[in-house]
């Protein structure tokens, strides 16, 4: 692919792609209040929900995709049915979506004593569809890719496989082989390839500002802690006795450090997955934050004139997220794959 | 606190599929992926490594060449200079030989000269003789052809003798 000639490709969709941000946002202008609220407005769009919304009509008027809302009430039992039961606060057997206040964009339920409970909420959010959607496309791709070795066999790289497999190279040689070492990294390939993959296919998603992507996943705190999660437990279930021994019984410090050395060690076996959740989460959401701020000055200022230096600020903003986005794919990877080499390295000294 | 707040809901789907996708992709996508570009890249180093032994081989054979290139250059070198040596000794036999030969064919011209030239000469003497002899005829011939002539000639001796 030629880099230089894409780069004006990329500058002209991005600025077409940036309009659809403009007509949504109009319409919540239009829509609900007098006043913009910068801070709803900007949260709305981070925010997970229960619906996927896809444009605000001039009339005030939203169109969005209902999604399937999935309850489990200690009350009730399993609950299933559409999101479109729930708009406009209206209530659903004794279920009701609250648009504001303690339990804004939960959903909860009112027993025959007139108590609210929150049942357990695990529905297809506007998230997991596009988690859902990102998967199929990543599954298409990789399969397809995985197949087409079958065909071409050992001989130089055609098509699709041209452009990921310098990637998958790169994660194999530049990640994987670094941290974890020549003789251990390849049981860890498939989880590395498809975080970096999943991460950065999801970031990209998440820039695209229409329907259906846009959907904040990897800047949502659920999806980063899950991910998280698995480094923690991959590391942890991989760990050899060396590792454990660095933990408990650091070799060569004296044991009345013991007491200092051994909680401090824990609270890193912790806090590393910890920063991972948080610096994925923190580093996508920010972007989100800062692209929607400068679409809102538009409408802050309320002047049109505005619009020319918001979009063109976007569109650099949007270069940069392009770049972070593949960045955070890369450092989330490179940083799992660290802990894991340090969980599985052999002694060396 | 809602944006830090993880919600289960996403919890659990963000689990399930990742996991999935982690399966899945492992099978269908990073085991042919990784196997291929393994098996490409043992065959690229397999061939690099081939290529470097059949230059070791060929450097070998270069060399080996070159020692019987030198090998037979110096056999080459020595037949000549051996012929040369042969040529030169025939030659110079050559020379000695056709010397005598010639010396030998000289004296024999020589003498063979020398007996035509004693031939010659007493052919010559013979001739000259002869010649003399006819001469002298001739000569008296003539004198005595006329009367008066005789008679004068002995009238003239005549007188003389009687001066005398």
């Amino acid at each position: 692919m030629n880099l230089y000639r894409s780069i004006p490709i990329i500058f002209f969709v991005t600025l077409v792609l940036n309009f659809p941000v403009l007509a949504l946002s109009e319409g919540h202008d239009k829509g609900e209040d007098e006043t913009f609220q910068v801070n709803e407005f900007i949260l709305d769009h981070i925010a997970d929900s229960h619906e996927f919304h896809i444009l605000t009509l001039a009339s005030g008027k939203h169109i969005s995709l209902p999604l399937p809302v999935i309850l489990y009430s200690k009350n009730s039992g399993f609950h299933f049915f559409m999101s479109s039961h729930l708009v406009h606060g209206q209530s659903y057997k004794g279920f009701e979506l609250h648009t504001e206040g303690e339990f804004k964009g939960k959903i909860t339920e009112e027993n025959e004593n007139g108590e609210i409970l929150v049942p357990l909420d695990i529905s297809i959010t506007r998230n997991v569809f596009s988690m859902m959607l990102s998967a199929l496309i990543i599954l298409w791709l990789f399969i397809y890719l995985g197949r087409s070795y079958s065909k071409t066999g050992i001989s130089e790289p055609k098509g699709i496989q041209g452009f990921l497999e310098p990637i998958v190279l790169f994660v194999r040689d530049d990640i994987a082989k670094v941290t974890i070492g020549e003789e251990k990294y390849e049981k860890f390939m498939p989880y590395l390839l498809t975080a970096f993959f999943f991460i950065w296919i999801n970031n990209l998603i998440g820039i695209v500002p229409f329907f259906p992507f846009g959907s904040n996943v990897t800047g949502n705190i659920a999806v980063t802690m899950v991910l998280a999660l698995f480094t923690f437990f991959i590391t942890q279930i991989n760990a050899n006795k060396n590792y454990w021994k660095h933990i408990v019984a650091m070799p060569g410090v004296p044991f009345w450090l013991a007491p200092i050395m051994v909680p401090l060690e824990i609270i890193g076996l912790f806090s590393k997955p910890f920063a991972l959740m948080i610096r994925l989460f923190a580093n996508i959401t920010a972007g989100h934050i800062i692209i929607l701020t400068i679409i809102s000055l538009i409408f802050i200022f309320k002047s049109i004139y505005i619009a020319p230096a918001s979009i063109a600020f976007d569109l650099f903003l949007d270069m940069i997220e392009l770049l972070v986005a593949v960045l955070q794919a890369y450092v989330f990877t490179l940083l799992s794959a660290l802990f894991i080499g340090l969980a599985v390295k052999e002694e060396s000294h | 606190m809602e944006l830090v707040t993880p919600g289960l809901g996403l919890i659990v789907w963000s689990t399930i599929i990742f996991s999935l996708l982690l399966v899945i992709l492992k099978k269908y996508a990073w085991k042919p992926v990784i196997n291929a570009v393994k098996a490409r890249e043992e065959r690229i180093k397999g061939a690099l490594e081939s290529a470097e032994e059949v230059k070791l081989e060929m450097e070998k054979l270069k060399a080996d060449n070159e020692v019987i290139i030198g090998e037979a250059k110096a056999e080459r070198n020595k037949l000549i200079t051996e012929a040369r040596e042969v040529k030169d000794k025939m030659i110079g036999e050559a020379k000695v030989q056709a010397g005598e030969e010639a010396k030998k064919i000289i004296e024999i011209a020589r003498i063979n000269i020398q007996n035509e030239k004693e031939a010659a000469i007493t052919d010559i003497k013979k001739q000259v003789a002869l010649l003399s002899v006819e001469i002298a005829e001739k000569i008296l011939k003539q004198k005595l052809e006329e009367k008066d002539k005789q008679k004068e000639l002995i009238d003239k001796y005549l007188k003389e003798t009687s001066i005398n």
